[in-house]
């Protein structure tokens, strides 16, 4: 069993599975760090941006400053964002049977992997992520195909130039892989090679395993998968969480007896508790609002946010704010209010039973019944009439490259009234707003993870007792930044076996065993054939709780299925013709000669011998056993562990001799 | 501040619950006959169905401490009682019930005796007695309530400590056949016997009634194996409780010492000291030390032998068990010998006590040996007591030597206790005393060792870091970890105030603990070692530590440190006060220690301000105070306002602290908080924004739904409160801000006082809190105080205009206080449901009075129609009907009214508590009985 590293990113992970002549892809995430090193694409045409000096070399070269830009000490490409994608040289991606896809986060680079590789498997993944999936396929297509940049820099690509970049240029990896990003029209037929699948359900690949998605915790349909066989059994733990929010509680018990456990997707935050953050959130928002500021909030159109809103809905009042409008803008933000109200069935305990009272699940439906919450696909159109200020505008892209949020980055940046709050744990804050210094406006980091912990994980592998785990390198060691903090890591016994991007793991995992079905499906006229397959089964114990039977039978693999079949009938005697001896009619009849099993003492072999008129007997002890040495007959038997030899020269009577003595010191069934 | 979640009901008794006594001095006139006065009791009790038994529900037992609330909030404990028309000849009880041997054997009483028993019991209650016997012999008629029995018998040792227990044996038979009938085979209730057993033991504590109940075999009786000591009843715990309390209160005498000796009581109460309740064990180990004492006393004059060998038996027998139960190898009977022990020691001082420590304490130093060590709490209990007996003389019975040699036996966790004890006391080796220090230091000076770059760290005194938790040994779990650094924290708290504290006191190394260990919860600490590493991994995000660790810094305020520490204290406290991930509570310590060593910091001399250290520190840490008051957390907003409330009292008046805190939110911030939604905050808010506005500190209200109208100033929007405020706290603390102003001469206030009084005392006489009507009456003896020239008590540095006296005639000086209604909201308020308003009100008239009275020019115009007529509204008022004002009141008319009340006698009833009427022991008898007609009546009633 082998497991592909294709992503680098513990978070967005991108992994391939080899097992039982499956080959499973788990989740095809997407690393959007990479646009960082871009320039924002504004909304509308930036002074600011587009005056912004070219970058030279040292040597006053300045055959790059097209393709990049410098601002307030940092270098970006002046170009449409790219996104780095998975490895896809390390394995060959038309091999891959399935896709599972664990939380629409993991899906992002889902069109790249069906679209261009000749992948031609099917992709399993719930309803939920399904849907938001797209949304966020929806909103990122939609926020660069809307501003289309005629530039495209491709020449800070080169190796031999890239190295003469400044950090963090020079240091990034897999450059000439970076992709654009696809299209509508890509992300359509991506999303039509989905099955949906629910939780808990069982699907067969190939009758080789078994898969099953078990609720994660982390987010509207999220899932964990086991993959098992028979005597196999293999948990996917992605992004997944303890915390109640909205969605359905993790399935822990589920998880239990796996032989590996995949553990990718902890938060990103192990230092940030999401209680504490939220409270932050909430109080700089007040702090700002009060103070006659406006707060920008980037983030994605799912997920965090429903908490988020949900929290402000019993903040607000509280704090005063009941007159502060608060903005969604997204290409998506109805939608996905909408979808977040549908999928009771996802949802944890308490927001199922709002379903039936009935209620909408989520408390923002009263906040934009109530004209407190409004939501725009987009700055032009309705916003632009409706906006009033302070406000609290929650929008994308949380990279702060592309999106609407660039332009209420350049709108408000300059008023050290206004406050940016980051919650998305996505992307470095401070790398995130290079490209707007000098900034004026107030910076609030609130990462709000609530993925796994690593407390957590120690408790969940203690309560789970996986044999083995394996789990991206990152989560082996502290943090860099925090050495000390040995509690930032996995501790588990034994140690979990740690992967790197583009690195091919052997899983420590011996197939033993294999299930063999004695013909599953007989006919009635063949039952009593099957029954007597069966009845052959006479096991016999050779020591204490081993026991042994002989089963002579045809065996049939097909489709990973392993079936005995009951030997052919021997052909039916054909009248007129001379009856043949059986043994000439069933040549299977010789596997039916005794098996043999035991050892041979060889003291009391020679003893025997001797009784037997032998005289003259050596014994020599050899490195495999021993041999005994008829000097007389001069004939040699060369005992070993599993083999005994009788060598004497065309003395045919004398082997079968000693043969039968022997035999009369090994058990026979 | 405001009284916090724990603060009286607002629900406003009914009117008229309770009786309230007659106020009258004199009749001023014929309808105001004391008799006529209908009193608020009276109709209270006219809501009790005539002629039907009403139990008062409101008494329980005399044991029980009265609650602070039933204390404070009189009213709502006021219950209406009526009582059952007793016929002047008390209930005989039934003649079955009556026993046939109830005086068997019994010398008959003399009746020669009879005349002196008024005394001991008054008639009425010797009448009720033999009834009440009666019903208590009855195994059919159960009593309802234990608590009355125990009531019962709190007034039969009242009764037997006033007066001979013989005489009233003699002068009521009926208790001697309650007692006898005890002995007889019969289904009694387990809390009648042992109440039996426990009234048998009051009675034979006096010698001559011993004998007499001896004499008719009484005692053995029910003490002995006949008694229930060999029936079933013994199975009750209750009823082993009684014998031994009986037998505890019966060994008085030399007789009793001999009486258990006979009856083998002590081998009974050895094996009780195994009992399975508690209790029962507790008083049998408690019973042993009282016997051991006793029988140590001897006969009277001879002071007992001080040769062990010569002791009498009984004193014999129990040392020999406590000897026998010490080299036990059992643990519970270790810990039951050390505590009758440690409660030996405590209580006798003789010095016997002496000679028996040095005859056991080979045996306890034998403890030392064991691994573990058995009953390690009780073994510290003991050391501890012996150490502070004044009878022992330490040096001589070695126990200095036993105590070093424990401190260093016992675990880290089990030796804090007893270094802590060690360090209290009084007179103790120095080496002794260093030991106790290094025990309390260790685990703290171990975390410094975690976290030292070095080896070794700098101040730590010798021996400190001692080898069990350090070098080498990994540390124990996080449970134990945690609680021996919060033991340690909290034991060190203690001895901090202490003058006896060791000398020198490691300052430097207590306060860098204090803040390492802040750190390495908080997760800032970067340690260089594993096992620093480890400690981190234990404490991270501990809450405990925190909580502990904290309260121990803000303690350790009160002394120096190098500037380099105080500089790290400062910043740790930020650190806390700035993360998220601190819990409410812990920033609220935060924000004490924060207080304390802000407080501490140096000063300038000659100046009250902060220290630019400290003025550095209060610009970090004012943002830091804006978020907490806009956290969703309503307890950080709370802790955040008091904490603005604390400094600002402070430092108010000081230009630092004036121009940072002006230059930020916080006192916008703070106006907005007065419509939070909880209304703790909102009475912070309140209290806070009283603060702010005293030092002129406070911003116009600006909130948003003032935005382009007229801005209100503090007073209108405190008024809104005290007036519309669903809550009780918020207006009570708007009524301290108010009270607060009107003795400082808030700018506010001092522009019309007159009409601010009125408009507050006429909002806080309609409020439902009694608090705040008490609170009222507080501001309006400041207004009367400032009006009649009373010199201040109150605020010595409050910058006000001083008050002349009245320099006018009297009529003149209460004028003003007719033209705010004060007299009309006082008289309302000594009616006043609630006790404190009531007394608060009399007290203030009562202080008029006294004022006028030396005052002359002023004649009382006693028989003015306006005084009938204000006296007749006074009565209506009392009788409840309140709804009828008093109209304009004259000077004249309110001191004619003022002296015809009788002020002193209603403080005096009203200094009673609520229920003294009820708590005679005839209401207890009486109450008795009528539980059980009550019950009688239902019976009959099925039928």
């Amino acid at each position: 069993m082998k497991l592909y590293c294709l992503s680098g990113h513990p978070t967005l992970p991108c992994n391939v599975l080899k097992f039982k002549s499956t080959t499973i892809m788990l989740d095809c995430g997407l690393d959007m760090t990479s646009t960082l090193n871009f320039l924002p694409l504004p909304l509308v045409q930036s002074p600011r941006l587009s005056n912004l000096p070219g970058w030279s070399l040292k040597d006053g070269n300045a055959f790059l400053d097209k393709e990049l830009k410098e601002c307030s000490g940092h270098v970006f490409v002046d170009s449409v964002p790219e996104f780095c994608l998975p490895e896809t040289e390390l394995i060959d991606l038309s091999t891959v049977d399935v896709i599972l896809i664990s939380n629409y986060h993991c899906m992002m680079a889902l069109p790249y992997i069906t679209e261009h590789t000749g992948f031609s498997g099917t992709v399993y993944a719930t309803e939920p992520t399904v849907q938001i999936g797209r949304l966020l396929m929806e909103e990122l297509v939609n926020f660069i195909e809307r501003v289309p940049k005629a530039q495209s820099a491709s020449l800070w690509k080169n190796k031999d130039i890239q190295r003469l970049l400044p950090s963090p240029l020079k240091d990034a990896v897999e450059v000439s892989t970076w992709r654009r990003c696809y299209t509508m029209q890509e992300v359509n037929s991506a999303l039509s090679k989905i099955q949906l699948v629910g939780y808990s359900q069982k699907i067969e690949l190939f009758g080789a395993v078994q898969v099953t998605p078990l609720s994660s915790g982390y987010a509207l349909g999220s899932s964990n998968w086991i993959i098992q066989s028979h005597y196999e059994k293999v948990s996917y733990v992605s992004g997944s969480s303890l915390l109640t929010t909205h969605p359905q509680p993790m399935d822990q018990a589920s998880l239990k007896n796996s032989d590996v456990l995949i553990l990718t997707g902890l938060t990103q935050i192990p230092t940030a508790n999401p209680d504490g953050m939220v409270g932050e959130f909430c109080s700089n928002l007040a702090l700002t609002v009060r103070n006659g500021g406006n707060v920008l909030v980037p983030c994605y159109p799912s997920g965090v946010i429903y908490d988020l809103l949900e929290c402000l809905y019993q903040y607000i009042d509280s704090a005063g704010l009941s007159n502060i409008p608060f903005y969604f803008i997204s290409p998506v933000a109805n939608s996905s209010l909408e979808f977040s109200q549908i999928f009771a069935e996802w949802l944890c305990h308490n927001k199922q039973t709002k379903v039936y009272l009935p209620e909408p699940p989520f408390p923002h439906a009263e906040l934009i019944q109530t004209n407190k919450l409004k939501h725009y696909p987009s700055l032009h159109g309705d916003f632009s009439s409706d906006f009033r200020q302070p406000c609290v505008v929650f929008t994308g892209h949380p990279s702060l490259r592309f999106g609407d949020v660039v332009h209420f980055m350049e709108l408000w940046g300059k008023s050290s009234l206004n406050t940016v709050i980051f919650t998305e744990p996505d992307f470095s804050y401070l790398e995130a707003l290079a490209p707007y210094q000098p900034l004026a406006m107030k910076c609030i980091y609130c990462p709000i993870d609530t993925r796994l912990n690593f407390i957590q994980v120690s408790k969940l592998l203690k309560e789970v007792q996986p044999l083995h785990v394996v789990c991206p390198e990152q989560y082996i060691q502290p943090p860099p930044a925090q050495s000390h903090r040995m509690d930032l890591m996995i501790d588990c016994q034994p140690p979990a076996m740690s992967y790197r991007r583009a690195e091919v793991l052997a899983l420590p995992f011996k197939r033993r065993y294999e299930k063999i079905e004695i013909m599953p499906e007989v006919s009635p006229a063949e039952t009593a054939v099957c029954f007597q397959l069966a009845d052959a089964l006479v096991p016999m114990e050779i020591k204490p709780g081993i026991s042994l039977a002989t089963v002579s039978a045809v065996l049939h693999t097909k489709d990973n299925k392993h079936i005995l079949q009951p030997p052919p009938r021997p052909a039916q005697p054909t009248g007129g013709k001379k009856r043949k001896r059986a043994t000439e009619d069933i040549p299977d009849c010789k596997v039916l000669k005794p098996l043999l099993s035991g050892s041979i003492p060889v003291e009391q072999f020679v003893q025997t011998l001797e009784k037997h008129g032998f005289s003259d007997i050596k014994v020599e002890d050899t490195a495999k056993g021993h041999i005994v040495l008829l000097q007389e007959a001069e004939t040699l038997i060369q005992i070993e562990e599993d083999s005994t030899h009788i060598i004497c020269d065309n003395d045919e009577m004398l082997r079968v001799r000693l043969r039968d003595l022997v035999l009369k010191f090994l058990q026979k069934f | 501040m405001p009284a916090g979640p724990s603060g009286t009901s607002h629900r406003r008794p009914c009117e008229g619950d309770g009786p309230v006594p007659p106020v009258w001095r004199r009749p001023v006139s014929a309808p105001l006959s004391l008799s006529s006065v209908p009193k608020c009791g009276a109709r209270g009790s006219q809501r009790g169905l005539p002629g039907t038994l009403r139990v008062s529900r409101g008494r329980r037992p005399c044991a029980r401490p009265r609650r602070a609330r039933d204390l404070a909030s009189p009213g709502t404990d006021r219950q209406t009682r009526s009582r059952p028309r007793q016929s002047p000849c008390p209930p005989q009880p039934p003649e079955s019930a009556r026993p046939d041997c109830m005086t068997e054997g019994l010398p008959a009483p003399s009746a020669g005796l009879a005349g002196i028993s008024g005394l001991t019991m008054d008639p009425e209650c010797s009448q009720l007695l033999p009834a009440l016997c009666a019903v208590l012999a009855d195994p059919r008629q159960p009593v309802a309530d234990d608590t009355c029995l125990e009531k019962l018998l709190d007034w039969f040792k009242t009764v037997t400590e006033a007066g001979s227990s013989l005489l009233l044996l003699q002068e009521n038979p009926c208790l001697v056949e309650l007692l006898c009938h005890m002995l007889k085979p019969q289904d009694l209730s387990s809390r009648v016997l042992s109440f039996s057993l426990r009234l048998t033991g009051v009675l034979a504590a006096q010698e001559d009634c011993f004998q007499y109940l001896q004499q008719g075999e009484l005692l053995p009786k029910l003490f002995g194996e006949a008694g229930p000591l060999g029936g079933a009843a013994w199975t009750s715990p209750a009823v082993r409780s009684g014998w031994i309390q009986g037998l505890r209160s019966l060994a008085q005498h030399p007789s009793a010492l001999h009486f258990l000796a006979h009856c083998g009581a002590v081998d009974t109460i050895f094996s009780l000291q195994e009992d399975s309740s508690l209790f029962v064990a507790s008083a049998a180990g408690q019973l042993l030390v009282h016997i051991l004492g006793l029988s140590m006393q001897g006969p009277a004059g001879a002071p007992p032998s001080l040769q062990a060998g010569d002791w009498p038996a009984c004193a014999q027998k129990i040392v020999g068990h406590i000897e026998e139960s010490l080299r036990a190898t059992a643990t519970p009977q270790i810990t039951q010998a050390l505590n009758v022990l440690t409660t030996t020691f405590g209580h006798c001082h003789d010095p016997w006590t002496q000679v028996l420590w040095v005859q056991l304490s080979p045996l306890v130093a034998g403890l030392l040996e064991k691994d573990p060590i058995p009953a390690a709490h009780s073994l510290v209990d003991l050391l501890l007591s012996v150490a502070r007996s004044p009878g022992l003389s330490s040096s001589s019975c070695g126990l200095w030597e036993t105590l070093a040699q424990t401190l260093s036996h016992l675990s880290p966790t089990q030796a804090g206790p007893l270094a802590l004890g060690i360090l209290k006391l009084q007179d103790c080796p120095q080496a002794l005393r260093a030991q106790a220090f290094a025990v309390l230091l260790q685990p703290l000076a171990c975390v410094l060792k975690a976290m030292a770059q070095d080896p070794g760290p700098s101040g730590v005194p010798d021996g400190t870091v001692g080898d069990s938790m350090t070098a080498g040994t990994p540390l124990p779990s996080k449970a134990a970890c945690v609680g021996l650094l919060c033991r340690s924290l909290a034991h060190l708290e203690l001895l901090l105030p202490l003058p006896q504290r060791p000398c020198p006191w490691p300052q430097a190394l207590l306060l860098g603990a204090a803040v390492t260990l802040l750190q390495l919860c908080g997760g800032s600490a970067r340690p260089a070692c594993d096992m620093g590493r480890h400690l981190c991994t234990l404490l991270l995000g501990c809450v405990r530590v925190q909580r502990a660790a904290l309260d121990f810094l803000g303690a350790l305020s009160d002394g120096t440190g190098p500037r380099e520490l105080v500089t790290q204290v400062f910043a740790v406290l930020l650190e806390y006060l700035r993360s998220p991930d601190s819990s409410p509570t812990v920033l609220k310590k935060a924000f004490q220690a924060t207080f304390r060593w802000l407080l501490s910091s140096p000063k300038t001399p000659g100046c009250w301000d902060l220290d630019p250290h400290a003025l550095l520190f209060l610009r970090d840490l004012l943002p830091v105070l804006q978020k907490r008051l806009c956290s969703p957390c309503w307890e950080v907003r709370d802790s955040s306002l008091e904490f603005l409330t604390q400094m600002t009292r402070h430092w108010g008046g000081q230009a630092g602290f004036r121009h940072a805190l002006l230059a930020s939110e916080v006192p916008k911030l703070t106006e907005q908080l007065l419509r939070d939604p909880e209304s703790y905050v909102r009475a912070s808010a309140v209290t806070a924004m009283g603060q702010l506005s005293s030092q002129g500190l406070c911003v116009p209200p600006a909130g948003p739904e003032h935005q382009g109208g007229q801005q209100k100033s503090l007073l209108v929007e405190l008024l809104h409160i005290l007036s519309t405020d669903s809550e009780g706290f918020p207006r009570r603390a708007v009524m301290q801000v108010f009270t607060q102003w009107l003795r400082d001469s808030h700018a506010d206030v001092a522009g019309d006082t007159e009409q601010f009084v009125a408009g507050v005392l006429q909002v806080a006489s309609q409020d439902l809190d009694w608090e705040v009507r008490a609170q009222g009456l507080e501001l309006a003896l400041v207004f009367l105080e400032q009006t009649l020239g009373q010199p201040r008590s109150h605020c010595p540095h409050a910058v006000t205009p001083p008050v002349e006296a009245p320099v006018g005639p009297l009529a003149q000086a209460l004028q003003p206080l007719c033209r705010v209604r004060l007299f009309d909201f006082a008289f309302r308020a000594l009616f006043d449901c609630d006790r404190p308003v009531a007394q608060k009100s009399c007290d203030l008239l009562l202080f008029l009075r006294a004022k006028t009275a030396s005052s002359s020019g002023l004649q009382e115009s006693q028989s003015s129609p306006n005084v009938a007529s204000v006296e007749a509204a006074l009565q209506r008022w009392q009788a409840g009907d309140q709804a009828q004002p008093l109209g304009d009141l004259e000077p004249e008319v309110v001191l004619a009214v003022l002296r015809s009340l009788d002020l002193e006698g209603l403080r005096g009833a009203l200094a009673e508590s609520s229920d003294h009427v009820e708590k005679s022991p005839q209401s207890l008898l009486q109450d008795m009985l009528a539980t059980v007609g009550v019950l009688g009546e239902n019976e009959a009633d099925c039928y």
